[in-house]
Order: structure tokens, then C-alpha cells, then sequence
């Protein structure tokens, strides 16, 4: 199984942000979104993952392939760090809380609660999600985000043995994770046109000109 | 689903949960109403079917906005959103969990209410049945109203207007089993009534309210 992605074009408020964005995604390989702000990666990884619906083009895998991390967590704050994975794990139907809570390095914080937890440790659980979820396409949105050096370089070493076990990433970062496999793609060449340029008639606004 | 179900349980229960808000709202109401009316005892009997269901709605009403706000604003309703559930499901069984932790204990207390506000004999047992069949409806009609203001800020307010015109017809019918239960007239129609619009509320409204937080997710 391998991701296309056929001249996708999607919205963000109304307004088409991206427009013509392809790309092939093979297992055990990622693929790094680049950009200014503003660009469009988190609403390009919202769509692919069946948040919005797309304006245009095709993606060959359906969205229940695809593990999504957001900006936000998901993080209840009342139950312990155990609880808030072992909550994602039965959703997903799976058994990988201890691996994940291993690999994450997030045994010794096993009983507090996520109120307690500093930034870091928060977002180090939030990414302990994606173990859990046992799909093969992970969607991250500026997943190294109030990660230390030390938290950023275990969490490379997580993606590249996803990579190496034939998932893939789909990575909008704006800091180099050191990944080798990673290829990237810079989303500046598929802006939406302005209608002025033969863009569609509601593509146009001056935020992103 | 069951992991869902037990999660808003818990969150529930927790710090901060909100369990137990509304029963002590429904409490206060009871208490403060022969306070305002006067203990004249037939008075009371006569208001109390009707002071009792606008109570248990109003409790009802006061955690409504968290159904859905708070896990908008950490993020999980995005990510429940791309579960491998459908949303439906997420919807229906939040609703259901709402009504565990507001309509049921409702329910429950209620004829403890009913002996303050003075209820016939009568009554009590109408009480527990209409409050039964018609708390789920106020509990799957609030998280319809909590679906479509999900994503504004302040939405609490707006959840309100939108939702107590949409509570009329079970507040009337729901009062009206108490009340003909209370002075002993046969209570089958609406009761039935009452039964078909929780129903009807619990098999639709999941669909448009997801609907309509796909809308707010976009």
C-alpha cells in the first residue's frame, strides 16, 4: 500500500489555500511538509485525514489508515497517564499501552495525572497516541512542539523504527528531525492561484498573497 | 464505545467533573420554591408536578455545554473524529453518559422533592416514570444543541435559547403524566407522547448532531 495524492486542493475558512498538491508516499518512508505559515500543511493533513472534506483530487488511502497528531493533545487532565492511553488503546482496539508508555519514556509518570505533567511530558503522551493506534500512515502536525533536544531525537528514533516495521509519516515540521528517509516537500509551489491568475473564483485572499 | 462510555464516567466523577451539579441545583430549586410560594400545602400540591420537571430540566441544562466544549477545546473531539468509530456512536453514547450523570440521579431523587413540594400520594411513582422516559430526550436534544454551538466561544448561552424551545413538548408532557397521575386521571396519552419523543429524539438527532460537528470541525 502506498499514499497518492492526486492534484488535492483544499480550504481553509471558505477560502482555497492549496490547489494541485501531489505527491507519493511509499511504506518505510516519510515525507516532511515545508512552508511559511500560513501555507496550508495543518489544513493539507486535516484533509487527507477526513477532517474536511477536499475541494479536488484524489488520495488513494482512505482516512482510517491515517493516526492523527494535532496541535492540541487530547489530553483529559483529571486522568492519569495510563488512563488517557489505555482510553486511546480501547478505542483502537488494541493492547500497546506498555509498549507505548516504554517507548515514549513515560513509565516513571505512569500514575499522575496529565494536569501534573509539564508541556514537554504532555506532548511526549500526546505522541505516545500514535503507538497505540496501530495504523500504518502517522499525520503529524508540528509534533516536535515544547519537545526538548533529548525528547525530539527519542521521538526520531520512534518514527524511524515505525518507518523501518513499513508505516509511513506524513510530517508538517518546521524543525529537522534528523530522519534519513524523510523526503521533503515544500508547499509553496501549490499556493491556490488568485482568480486574477485563473485561480477559482474564491481562492483569492490577501493574508496569502 | 464502552471505553468512551467509561472514560465520561469517569471525567465525570473526577475533580472538576461536574457530577452532582445539577442534582444540587435541582435540590436548591425545590427547596427555594415553597420558600417563594408559601407552605400552604394545597398551593404547593397543585404547582408541584410542574416546579419539579422545570427543575430536572434546567439541572439538566447547566452541564450541557461540556458534552462536547470541553473536548473540542483539548483537541479529542478531532480525534475522536478519526477513531474507528463512527461519529454517530460518539455522539449517541456522550448523550447517554450525560444522562447517567444528570437525568438518572434526577430521576432518582426526585420523589424525595416531591415530598418537600408537598406531591399527592398519588404522584410518585408517575414522577419516576415520567422523569425516566423523559430525561434520555432533554439529554440527546442538549447534545444536539451542544453540537451546533461546539465551536463558538461562549456557546453556553446560545445552547440555552436554542435548546429550551426544543424541551417544550417533553415539559408538557412529562408535567401532564405527573400531574393527571397525581389526581388520579389516567395518564397513558402522554405518557405515550412523552415516550415517543425521547424515541424518536434518540434515533434522529445522533445523525444531525454529527453532522453537525463535522460541520464545526471543518
Amino acid at each position: 500500500m502506498e499514499l497518492r495524492v492526486t492534484n488535492l486542493a483544499c480550504a481553509r475558512g471558505g477560502l482555497t489555500v492549496l490547489e494541485g498538491v501531489s505527491f507519493t508516499l511509499r511504506p518505510g518512508h516519510a515525507l516532511v511538509l515545508r512552508g511559511p505559515n500560513g501555507i496550508g500543511k495543518t489544513t493539507a493533513l486535516r484533509t487527507l485525514c477526513g477532517l474536511q472534506p477536499a475541494l479536488a483530487g484524489e488520495v488513494s488511502v482512505p482516512p482510517e489508515s491515517m493516526a492523527y497528531a494535532a496541535h492540541a493533545d487530547g489530553l483529559k487532565a483529571t486522568l492519569t497517564v495510563t488512563e488517557n492511553l489505555a482510553f486511546w488503546a480501547a478505542v483502537y482496539g488494541t493492547d500497546l499501552v506498555e509498549d507505548a508508555l516504554q517507548r515514549m519514556n513515560l513509565d516513571a509518570l505512569r500514575d499522575r495525572m496529565a494536569a501534573n505533567l509539564s508541556a514537554g511530558q504532555k506532548r511526549r503522551l500526546g505522541l505516545a497516541r500514535l503507538l497505540v493506534t496501530g495504523r500504518p500512515i502517522w499525520v503529524l502536525d508540528e509534533p516536535t512542539v515544547s519537545l526538548d533536544a533529548a525528547s525530539v531525537a527519542l521521538f526520531a528514533g520512534v518514527i524511524r523504527a515505525h518507518l523501518a516495521a513499513g508505516g509511513m509519516a506524513l510530517i508538517a515540521t518546521h524543525i529537522d528531525l534528523g530522519l534519513d528517509e524523510a523526503e521533503i516537500l515544500d508547499l509553496g509551489p501549490f499556493k491556490a492561484r488568485s482568480p486574477r491568475d485563473g485561480g477559482p473564483a474564491s481562492a483569492f485572499d490577501e493574508a496569502f498573497t | 464505545m464502552i471505553a468512551l462510555l467509561i472514560r465520561d464516567l469517569r471525567l465525570a466523577m473526577r475533580a472538576g467533573g461536574g457530577f452532582g451539579l445539577g442534582l444540587a441545583f435541582f435540590l436548591l430549586v425545590a427547596v427555594l420554591v415553597p420558600l417563594g410560594v408559601g407552605p400552604e400545602g394545597s398551593t404547593l400540591a397543585k404547582i408541584a408536578p410542574g416546579i419539579l420537571w422545570v427543575g430536572a430540566l434546567l439541572a439538566c441544562l447547566l452541564s450541557l455545554d461540556r458534552i462536547f466544549a470541553l473536548d473540542f477545546e483539548d483537541g479529542s473531539l478531532d480525534l475522536l473524529a478519526t477513531a474507528p468509530m463512527p461519529l454517530e456512536g460518539v455522539v449517541a453514547v456522550k448523550a447517554f453518559a450525560h444522562w447517567l450523570v444528570t437525568g438518572l440521579p434526577l430521576t432518582l431523587v426526585a420523589p424525595v422533592l416531591g415530598l418537600l413540594l408537598n406531591l399527592p400520594g398519588a404522584g410518585y411513582g408517575w414522577l419516576v416514570a415520567s422523569l425516566a422516559l423523559g430525561t434520555p430526550a432533554l439529554s440527546v436534544i442538549g447534545a444536539f444543541g451542544a453540537a451546533l454551538t461546539v465551536g463558538l466561544k461562549r456557546g453556553g448561552l446560545l445552547l440555552s435559547l436554542l435548546v429550551l424551545p426544543l424541551y417544550v413538548p417533553t415539559l408538557i408532557f412529562g408535567a401532564e403524566v405527573v400531574k393527571r397521575g397525581a389526581e388520579g386521571q389516567a395518564v397513558s396519552t402522554p405518557l405515550l407522547l412523552l415516550a415517543g419523543i425521547t424515541a424518536g429524539a434518540a434515533a434522529l438527532l445522533p445523525f444531525a448532531s454529527a453532522a453537525a460537528i463535522r460541520v464545526n470541525l471543518r
